[in-house]
């Protein structure tokens, strides 16, 4: 607003900017301050734990194929950044998802830092296997809540993809291995257009019963607002318990952080939501919203992310 | 008194029924592009934005071509435009001179500024944010006279690229003054786009004790992305008027490479899903910002728009 020429020069530098805004360099307890705990009042949760999915739900939609050692050093440096959980690759097939063919040598030349998870997404036993061979702790599995997208994406129906996940589910838990279960098209489908919060609890309880700790519901295409997603999570809250869930949303149109905030807000206290994230400014174009810019949301909200940015 | 409104989990769903959305494109968002846009272009513009259905839409700045160059054809923009029955053209007018040349071209309403931050008035304007408000008096007894309505905007909401982080109370005391002098309607305007929801809600909390919610609009920039999030919580705690920028045109003078303003469509996207009233057509809208994105040789910076896209 306003034009400013040669006074620009003045201003305090971004940097300083970002210090005092968003605590970069400070550690989270001393950031807090305690006008800022009012937030608590503000019915929003005490606690949100980012997952970052860029090496794998952001890589598998780049055009340019990624070589190992850089996604390796992707991950390494994400581990560097105190976040707590970091999805690494797909034990998919290569034929379709060519960006996460080198899936073993990833898993297998990651640093795994203590304290830091590392699933991977294991669609079928075949992959479920591999990914244990190659070291996973810990797995995902991925269903849809709409028939058409499930269809066209994993080539079966709804209920022959869950069968399908049981088997990896119970494997999992056989070995003592967790799994985390994706809802996705959660908020609308590219085929099917709107899809029921009704559809969505039904997929989520499913996963949920079949063994998966955590649900993480996807607005894969983006399309959601906050009344959609608000709508949403007050009916699968009603099946899934609020700290078993977690709100995956694409930036498409522009909503996502509207979305997180709504979701932050609908989900009753005490319960950590999950959020999910991909760092890194060039996927901003067209999937979930920058960690950065999350991590800034969250801080001046009041909460505590389990994160120590650089 | 205006009633402070807490957000609460309960409170989370709760939206005004209608949002005005005041476009400022063709003056915020175009003053800090930097291609000139030919007056034609920038008629075209403002005309295609009032066929989308925008209510208000911020046509110019009589503001000296000194300062700002893009402007420099305000008189001929403001004449040239077609003036849609229902729909309001504001223009900024700086001081008594441009408010002056803006009533001989045709302003029918004005826009005054303010800034909640002593040193970006003393960068900015050279004078104290006391003396800067001073100035508009004449300004405000004139539009009294003439029954034209003044808006006031107050820059640096939520935070400021010289003194850093701005106190709510500061925000409030400022706003306070624009309305007690005669603005009808005041708009906060985080500048810098450095705010976040937490922030807006205590920045809104404070003013709410000063300014009737009814008279305040929100004007979000999205430098950090977080824009639409603020206008969310702005909504929640009962603000109905909100400024946006068709495109997100407009880029930081502060940090290069930054985007602009709140994109319009964006905005639509959220509000037409919240179910909330708003009167534009949203095709209409993307065909505008396609139209001067074109000429202006860069992308839009609105992701529905990106999204729709059919290149």
């Amino acid at each position: 607003m306003g034009n400013v020429p040669s006074a620009v020069k003045h201003c305090l530098s971004y940097q300083q900017l970002l210090r005092e805004h968003l605590w970069i360099g400070d550690s989270v307890a001393g950031a807090l301050d305690p006008a800022q705990e009012s937030s608590q009042l503000s019915g929003l949760p005490e606690y949100v734990k980012i997952v970052e999915v860029g090496p794998r739900d952001g890589l598998q939609n780049e055009k340019v194929i990624v070589p190992t050692d850089k996604k390796i050093e992707f991950i390494n440096q994400l581990s560097q950044t105190g976040l707590s959980v970091i999805e690494v690759t797909s034990f998919v097939s290569s034929r379709w998802i060519p960006q996460m063919a080198d899936h073993t040598e990833v898993m297998k030349g990651i640093r795994q830092y203590p304290g830091i998870r590392y699933p991977v997404l294991t669609p079928n036993l075949q992959g479920f296997h591999r990914a244990v061979a190659a070291g996973a702790t810990e797995i995902s599995v991925f269903g849809a809540a709409s028939e058409s997208f499930s269809k066209k994406n994993i080539n079966c129906s709804i209920e022959e993809s869950m069968e399908r996940f049981e088997e990896v589910v119970k494997s999992a838990r056989h070995m003592n291995i967790p799994a985390r279960g994706y809802v996705s098209c959660a908020l609308g489908c590219p085929c099917e257009g709107s899809v029921t919060p009704q559809k969505v609890t039904e997929v989520s309880k499913r996963l949920y019963g079949m063994g998966c700790y955590e649900i993480s519901l996807g607005d894969t295409i983006g399309v959601g607002t906050p009344g959609s997603m608000k709508k949403l999570l007050e009916s699968v809250m009603k099946e899934i318990p609020p700290r078993a869930l977690a709100v995956h949303c694409h930036d498409t149109y522009g909503q996502a952080l509207a979305n997180i905030l709504t979701a932050l807000q609908t989900v009753v206290l005490c319960s950590p939501l999950l959020v999910e994230t991909i760092a890194g400014p060039w996927c901003m174009l067209y999937v979930s919203p920058p960690r950065e810019i999350l991590l800034s949301l969250l801080h001046i909200l009041g909460e505590e992310s389990a994160i120590h940015a650089r | 008194m205006a009633t402070v409104r807490r957000v609460s989990t309960s409170s989370a769903g709760t939206f005004p029924k209608r949002v005005k959305i005041v476009e400022v494109g063709p003056r915020d968002g175009l003053q800090n592009e930097k291609n000139i846009v030919p007056t034609a272009t920038k008629i075209k513009l403002i005309d295609m934005l009032s066929e989308a259905g925008l209510p208000v839409v911020e046509a110019t700045s009589f503001v000296s071509p000194k300062w700002v160059p893009q402007m420099a054809d305000h008189a001929e923009v403001l004449k040239g435009i077609q003036k849609f029955p229902g729909i309001n053209y504001p223009v900024l007018t700086p001081n008594f001179k441009g408010y002056q040349a803006a009533v001989a071209a045709g302003a029918k309403e004005v826009a005054i500024f303010g800034a909640a931050s002593e040193l970006f008035t003393r960068k900015n304007i050279n004078c104290s944010i006391d003396e800067s408000l001073q100035r508009f008096d004449e300004i405000l007894k004139a539009a009294q006279a003439a029954s034209i309505p003044v808006r006031g905007y107050v820059s640096c909401v939520l935070g400021c690229p010289y003194e850093g982080k701005i106190s709510p109370a500061k925000v409030a005391e400022v706003a306070k003054k624009l309305y007690s002098m005669g603005c009808y309607e005041i708009s906060l305007g985080d500048t810098i786009g450095v705010g976040t929801p937490g922030i807006m809600r205590d920045m809104l909390s404070a003013v709410m004790h000063e300014v009737p919610v009814a008279a305040l609009a929100v004007h979000c920039h999205d430098t950090y992305g977080q824009a639409l999030a603020n206008t969310l919580m702005a909504l929640q705690m009962g603000v109905s008027v909100v400024d946006s920028s068709v495109a997100g045109l407009g880029g930081c003078p502060y940090a290069q490479g930054a985007s602009g303003n709140l994109a319009t469509e964006d905005l639509v996207y959220m509000l037409t899903g919240l179910g909330v009233h708003t009167g534009v057509n949203l095709q209409k809208l993307l065909e505008a910002g396609a139209f001067i994105c074109q000429a202006l040789n860069r992308k839009t910076s609105s992701k529905v728009a990106q999204a729709t896209c059919k290149l």
